[in-house]
């Protein structure tokens, strides 16, 4: 019987074939945690008492949540996070300056390459299955664990199959397939499965908005979220790659617990309304709200192309007089790559504020914390309550088209209803 | 191993953020994190919960982020099981890792009432409403799952396994 992308990855790592529901011990390519879950592990990793992890070329440790330190406990959990690093002598340790949100980061640097099994303390570890590789997120005792012993136990899932058909619209990007997708299915709607993105749609989509796509596979309750390798996948290695890799893909064959096909033409931008990212509606029926900020970044969409489109819309606009822009590029070399192309100042020229890489708000933590009552239109993941702020606070997830042109519109609008930069 | 309290219940899709918002993140300890557990929910909520109190909740229970802040909240605050009809995945592997009893049970989620008083018998996963007189048989757990639970978590289980039982 054939294997899922998902299956034959595990299969390949295990040196059997395997089938969903097994519990399988694997052995991990990368082990990953921030300083909000190292420490935690870093404690249960001593507890183990082994002294060194298990391949110090292997464990990713990544300050991106609260850095730069924003407050004094925040640093402390970060110096826990740095002197560990230098105890373990860990090669892939990275410092404010030099780093990047973890999820846009590692593809960046070449560490995560197709047909690896990669385990993070953080749940947007899924990110990595738009190279082919089966990622995925847990807590800080099972990765304390893998730090160890540099594998992990998991029950192999079953595979969610999406076909994604037709052309895309203008201005409709990963974003809206992805946030479509979760609202069709709900946030519980792939509970334990690998989701597999496919079909002609898929093949036609850049890099970054493929990486935006498995990064939110986790919104919908899954365990990892693949794409097979094509062209775009390789080209995008041929840049990044450090190490040799194997491409895997689901056979003729596979049994597939689920498959939905999806016909892309008809997805207009999408925005998820408070409190769930599967509470979706079309631009064209947001209705008029107004808003008080915009974030435009995350490990979600804080990549150069995410970067590129916001600032096409913002090019000789300005930022509404009620709206804080908030835009946060993904790494060091995404800023370099922003500055470079002239976005920046685009962005300044706009009267948006540039941060320097973090995840921040998405998660409430800093650089944009929402008052009670406020409004903000984020290209995040997750708009929970009290996510970005006070409890009574609410957060619109959106594409960075439908972000941008809501800062200029000041309410929540999608980049059609701007008039030209020039009237 | 039975556990008697006072059921707290809530609805469907209780997200870690909601049981533990990221700003408590920057601390890391159960007793530190307990005084915060469901605040954007309830702000008064930490303060009523009493040690023995067991969390009934609808389906994906957990679901969100990957922090284990959150069952250790809930561990912190005297929560002594979680009862829904699902829980999330990452939630889920946290939960028995660190040793925060959990029992999958749809009917017992849609029929026991807030304040109702629940026993849990671990052992064999029945669980009783005192209130109304009710049981409900959970969903068992599979083998690996109760190693990890009679290792005393999954660092215990980890050492035995690196010592080759020699613990």
């Amino acid at each position: 019987m054939g294997m899922t992308l998902a299956e034959a990855i595990l299969a390949a790592h295990v040196g059997a074939p395997v089938h969903p529901g097994q519990l399988i011990d694997v052995p991990v390519d990368l082990v990953l945690a921030n300083d909000i879950t190292a420490p935690i592990a870093i404690r249960e990793f001593e507890k183990i008492g082994v002294g060194k992890v298990f391949d110090r070329d292997k464990v990713v440790l990544v300050p991106d949540h609260f850095t730069p330190n924003k407050d004094i406990p925040s640093a402390e959990q970060c110096q826990q996070v740095r002197l560990f690093a230098r105890r373990q002598e860990l090669t892939h340790y990275f410092e404010v300056g030099r780093l990047g949100i973890e999820h846009v980061l590692l593809p960046e640097q070449g560490l995560v390459v197709p047909g690896d099994v990669v385990v993070g303390a953080d749940s947007h570890t899924c990110t990595y299955g738009a190279l082919g590789a089966f990622a995925t997120g847990m807590g800080s005792t099972d990765i304390a664990v893998a730090m160890a012993t540099g594998r992990i136990w998991m029950k192999v899932p079953p595979t969610f199959r999406f076909i994604y058909r037709g052309e895309r619209r203008p201005w409709v990007g990963g974003k809206d397939l992805i946030l479509y997708t979760i609202g069709k299915i709900g946030v519980d709607g792939a509970r334990y499965m690998a989701m597999e993105f496919t079909g002609p749609a898929i093949e036609s989509l850049p890099m970054d908005d493929r990486f935006t796509m498995s990064n939110m596979a986790i919104e919908a309750g899954g365990k990892a979220g693949l794409i097979a390798v094509d062209d775009v996948t390789r080209a995008y290695l041929a840049e990044h790659a450090r190490r040799p890799y194997r491409e895997f893909r689901s056979d003729p064959d596979a049994v597939f617990a689920e498959t939905l096909e999806i016909d892309v033409s008809e997805i207009e931008p999408q925005v998820a309304f408070p409190h769930l990212p599967s509470n979706t509606r079309p631009i064209s029926q947001v209705g008029n709200i107004p808003i008080d900020q915009v974030v435009i970044g995350s490990c979600t969409n804080g990549r150069i192309g995410d970067m590129r489109l916001a600032a096409e819309i913002l090019r000789g606009r300005s930022v509404h007089p009620n709206v804080r822009c908030i835009v946060i590029p993904g790494s060091q070399e995404v800023m370099r790559q922003m500055i470079r192309e002239g976005l920046a100042e685009v962005f300044l020229d706009a009267g948006a504020a540039i941060s320097t890489p973090t995840c921040g708000p998405c998660l409430g933590g800093h650089m944009g914390i929402l008052a009670a009552g406020e409004r903000c239109v984020s290209t995040t993941n997750r708009n929970f309550i009290g996510r970005m702020g006070h409890r009574t606070s609410e957060v619109y997830l959106a594409g960075p088209a439908v972000a941008a042109a809501s800062a200029v519109l000041g309410r929540i609008a999608g980049p059609d209803e701007l008039p030209a930069p020039w009237a | 191993m039975k556990l008697t309290g006072k059921a707290w219940v809530f609805g469907d899709n209780i997200d870690t953020d909601v049981i533990i918002p990221a700003r408590r993140l920057n601390m890391s300890t159960a007793e530190e994190l307990a005084k915060y557990v469901m605040e954007d929910l309830d702000p008064s909520l930490a303060g009523k919960i009493e040690p023995g109190d067991i969390f009934v909740a609808g389906k994906n229970f957990g679901c969100g982020s990957s922090r284990e802040h959150a069952p250790l909240a809930l561990k912190g605050a005297g929560v002594a099981c979680v009862i829904a009809e699902s829980f999330a995945r990452i939630f889920y592997r946290n939960a028995i890792n660190i040793g925060l009893p959990i029992l999958e049970s749809p009917e017992a989620a849609r029929r026991i009432r807030q304040g109702d008083r629940v026993t849990v018998d671990l052992s064999t996963g029945i669980i009783t409403d005192e209130t109304t007189g009710e049981q409900f048989q959970s969903e068992p757990y599979p083998e690996f799952i109760l190693q990890i639970i009679r290792a005393g978590g999954l660092i215990a289980k980890t050492r035995q396994d690196l010592l080759g039982g020699a613990a």
